[in-house]
């Protein structure tokens, strides 16, 4: 132990440099790193949004949402068919998760036959199960469900993602987690209310006909049609509801541009039309001027304006009970383009700047008195010795720094916290060593036998309480979330540093000043 | 002249004749902080129980029994307020709505609005919805059984069985009064208190490691010397270490705990109460257990002593 061959002291210096390149980024400001060549390490400690200040938000896509209307999407398109083949049918419906009908002339082979090829003929990988009464059962295969989720989450990423990057904020990230799970990390957004409010509403654009006769409240809703509430206030102070035909005249997706504008003073939303929309929306009210027609967006009606003439310039306005503040919502929210599925906010975690600048000052005013008073406690008890062990210390944490600027770990408030920790616990395997050391003096042994025999006893005691720990650290790592992960992270990469350097740096220090002074006896 | 050296080199402290008082002393406070935890329970953060914690610092000193009023007249259920270190901030809980997110996420946008214009900044808002809390709670508890396996595995694999019986003892004695601890305090119980309390397992067993190493070292030395004295050299050999290692770890501890800001101010004491404790049960509880079993049995002819290091030591 006392010998250091060659090549231990070159891993010792190479180490030791290696902390410095990528450690000595984090002393420079970030615009100066970011500068520097691609050569030079140039990455600085990657600040948590706790630190940082920023919204941490986790999105459910409502996949039930999805499996729900492509069943109701189904008996749509099964009802369709069936009448156009003049196949009779009862009890139309969803049962489940399938979807079911009685066909009529259940005795004939013929007509079974038919409906099953026409059922099978409008989607692939359908499952049709047909009872012995005639009773069908149509359900989606378990693949054709899972593909259509996996697409419909990647959609809504997309969607999220145009929708965040329109409101001008800068680096988000936005991941999958998981099957259905969409993670938003916003840096530097403190208060969120306004992406909240972006991304919980699915922005589902439609312009349909109001229907002609029946009076809402009063009549049946007709087939085809449904009852739609709207913001505008009735007589009485309640709101207004429309009678709306289901059949959609042209949707949001025909849409190239939204911006919000004023009309007579009124803040509203200018839009234009792609080709196609501009074609359908010009067909549509040519027939029907005269008629009333209703602006819907998420099972709203926005307005229901009469169509004075054929609307042909491919461009058109929504009208409403508009603030500012919402006109440039909505048009931000036509431009991004409708979400395939309702999100969930899950959870929100959202720190503003100030509490992010308070926490990193006084993690740094915790951090640094922890480390000058262990400094001077080590140096008070052992002297010499202590000194050496606050030389590794210092390098410790040097090392800290390079390996999460290195890693791109990210340093959390929690992370400072398992430095500090660090910092106190980092010295136990310099104090075994020096125990042992000092117990073999006193044995009566001269220096080099007893370091050498310090250092040899001590070392099976360090990997065991090190190794015992650090399962600790990394179980928390694989299992932890969040603010645990920051703290695993730091206090794992301390345990690694402070038995490299307490095992070789201190080890390098004692020979060299061994070699250097030759003492008869130490004091320690 | 390092201070090391007028310390006593060689304490002779009768460790074990304190045994009985030590296992008293570790048998209350087991029982005490069950009672404590099944009695009054842990204080759950967002985390774990669900709901909003809102962090606010208001333009002016808060008025907080007129906002206690304010808010409690949203019909959110329970909302507690209280100061957060200064009067211009204040720490706004408000308990889990009854129905989905949806729910949450109505709250939030309440309360906000009824706060409006009071606001300097809002310093911190957390939210965790039903589901996600379902999950904390569950992935929390796979990672603190999973750490004590793996330790207690670890802990096996070096040693013989009686070590890691009594190791794995002292380390559910140090978790379950650390969980006493913060039923006493009502501390709030987060993710982060959780970290503090596997840190404090792994702290613990390190110390107790450490100690056993040398149990087993002296075993293998002094094959004649009765138990109770041999266990008593051991402690005293390691003393030293023992309260270095502590106090170094007490000083950046109680650094954090007084500067570290708010936010982490109960994680620290969780950890400053584990540490403590945690030296305390290796010494007093972990080595004392270990006496009430045959070691002499199991090391006896499995490695021979050097002869020569065994005289060196006899001094």
């Amino acid at each position: 132990m006392v010998q250091f061959p060659r090549w231990q002291l070159i891993l010792v210096l190479a180490v030791l440099a290696i902390g410095l390149v990528f450690a000595a980024p984090n002393l420079l400001k970030r615009e100066t790193a970011e500068a520097l060549p691609g050569w030079i390490p140039s990455q600085q400690v990657n600040l948590g949004l706790d630190l940082q200040g920023g919204s941490y938000l986790l999105l459910e896509v409502d996949l039930d949402f999805v499996y729900r209307e492509q069943l109701d999407n189904l008996v749509d398109g099964i009802r369709g068919e069936l009448r156009k083949a003049a196949l009779g049918y009862t009890n139309l419906g969803v049962e489940g998760s399938a979807a079911t009908f009685d066909l009529r002339d259940s005795g004939d082979a013929s007509s079974l036959d038919r409906a099953r090829q026409i059922v099978r003929d409008l989607a692939g990988d359908l499952l049709i199960e047909v009872s012995e009464t005639g009773r069908f059962r149509i359900s989606f295969s378990p693949q054709a469900r899972d593909e259509r989720g996996r697409n419909v989450v990647e959609q809504s990423i997309e969607i999220v993602r145009r929708r965040i990057d329109e409101t001008g904020t800068r680096e988000p990230s936005i991941q999958r987690q998981g099957d259905e799970r969409i993670l938003v990390q916003l840096p530097g957004v403190g208060d969120p209310e306004r992406i909240k409010k972006l991304l919980g509403q699915t922005a589902k654009l439609t312009f349909r006909f109001v229907h002609e006769t029946a009076i809402p409240g009063a009549d049946r809703v007709p087939p085809g049609s449904e009852e739609l509430p709207s913001e505008e206030r009735d007589g009485a102070g309640g709101s207004r509801s429309y009678i709306v035909k289901k059949r959609v005249m042209v949707s949001g997706e025909n849409l190239t541009d939204a911006a919000a504008t004023f009309q007579d003073n009124q803040p509203v939303v200018r839009f234009t039309f792609d080709t196609l929309g501009s074609k359908r929306f010009c067909d549509a009210s040519r027939q029907n001027v005269g008629k009333l027609f209703a602006i819907v967006l998420d099972r709203k009606v926005i307005s229901a304006p009469v169509l004075r003439e054929a609307i042909c310039g491919g461009t058109g306005i929504i009208s409403g009970q508009f603030t500012v503040q919402e006109t440039q919502d909505l048009a931000l929210l036509l431009r991004a383009g409708a979400l395939p599925a309702p999100l969930t906010i899950l959870e929100e975690r959202s720190v503003g700047p100030g509490l992010g600048a308070d926490s990193i000052a006084a993690g740094k005013i915790a951090s640094l008195l922890g480390l000058v008073l262990v400094i001077i406690f080590m140096a008070a008890i052992y002297g010499l010795f202590g000194a050496m062990a606050n030389v590794a210390l210092l390098v410790n944490l040097v090392l800290i720094l390079a390996a999460l600027s290195g890693l791109q770990a990210t340093l959390t408030l929690p992370g400072i916290a398992g430095i500090v920790l660090t910092i106190g616990m980092a010295v136990d395997a310099n104090v075994l060593v020096f125990e042992r050391i000092r117990e073999e003096t006193r044995n009566g042994r001269g220096p080099v036998t007893a370091i050498d025999a310090g250092y040899r006893r001590a070392m099976t005691t360090i990997i065991d309480s090190n190794l015992t720990t650090l399962i600790a650290a990394l179980l928390l790592l694989v299992f932890g979330t969040g603010p645990v992960r920051g703290f695993a992270i730091t206090l794992s990469l301390g345990l690694i540093t402070s038995m490299f350097t307490a095992i070789m740096l201190t080890r390098l220090l004692i020979v060299t000043w061994l070699r250097r002074k030759r003492p008869q006896t130490l004091a320690i | 002249m390092a201070l090391i050296q007028r310390i006593p080199l060689n304490p002779k402290v009768d460790f074990l004749g304190r045994r009985k008082i030590c296992l008293v002393f570790s048998g209350c406070l087991i029982a005490v902080s069950l009672a404590l935890f099944a009695i009054q329970g842990l204080n759950l953060g967002v985390d774990f129980r669900g709901g909003i914690l809102i962090e606010v610092e208001t333009k002016e000193p808060a008025d907080l029994s007129a906002l206690r009023r304010r808010l409690g007249g949203l019909g959110l259920g329970q909302v507690t307020l209280q100061e957060f270190g200064a009067a211009n901030d204040i720490l706004i809980n408000v308990e889990r709505q009854d129905g989905d997110e949806k729910q949450q996420i109505k709250a939030i946008e309440a309360v906000k609005a009824e706060l409006g214009g009071l606001v300097a900044e809002y310093r911190r808002v957390e939210f965790v919805g039903p589901k996600v809390g379902g999950e904390l709670k569950q992935a929390g508890l796979i990672a603190t059984v999973l750490a004590l396996l793996g330790i207690g595995l670890y802990i096996w694999f070096r040693f013989e069985w009686q070590f890691a019986a009594a190791a794995l003892t002292a380390l559910i004695h140090d978790v379950v009064s650390t969980i006493g601890f913060f039923a006493l305090t009502q501390i709030e119980f987060n993710l982060a208190t959780l970290a503090a309390v596997l840190t404090i397992a792994g702290y613990s067993i390190n110390d107790t490691v450490v100690i056993f190493d040398r149990v087993r070292e002296t075993l293998r030395k002094y094959k004649k010397l009765p138990m109770l004295e041999l266990l008593n050299l051991a402690l005293n050999a390691t003393l030293s270490r023992t309260v270095l290692t502590s106090v170094t770890t007490l000083i950046a501890l109680v650094c954090l705990f007084l500067f570290g800001g708010q936010v982490i101010r109960g994680f620290s004491a969780g950890l400053i109460w584990g540490i403590v404790i945690g030296t305390y049960s290796s010494i007093g509880l972990a080595v004392p257990l270990l006496s009430f079993m045959n070691l002499r049995g199991m090391t006896g002819g499995e490695e021979a002593s050097d002869p020569s290091e065994a005289a060196g030591e006899s001094a």
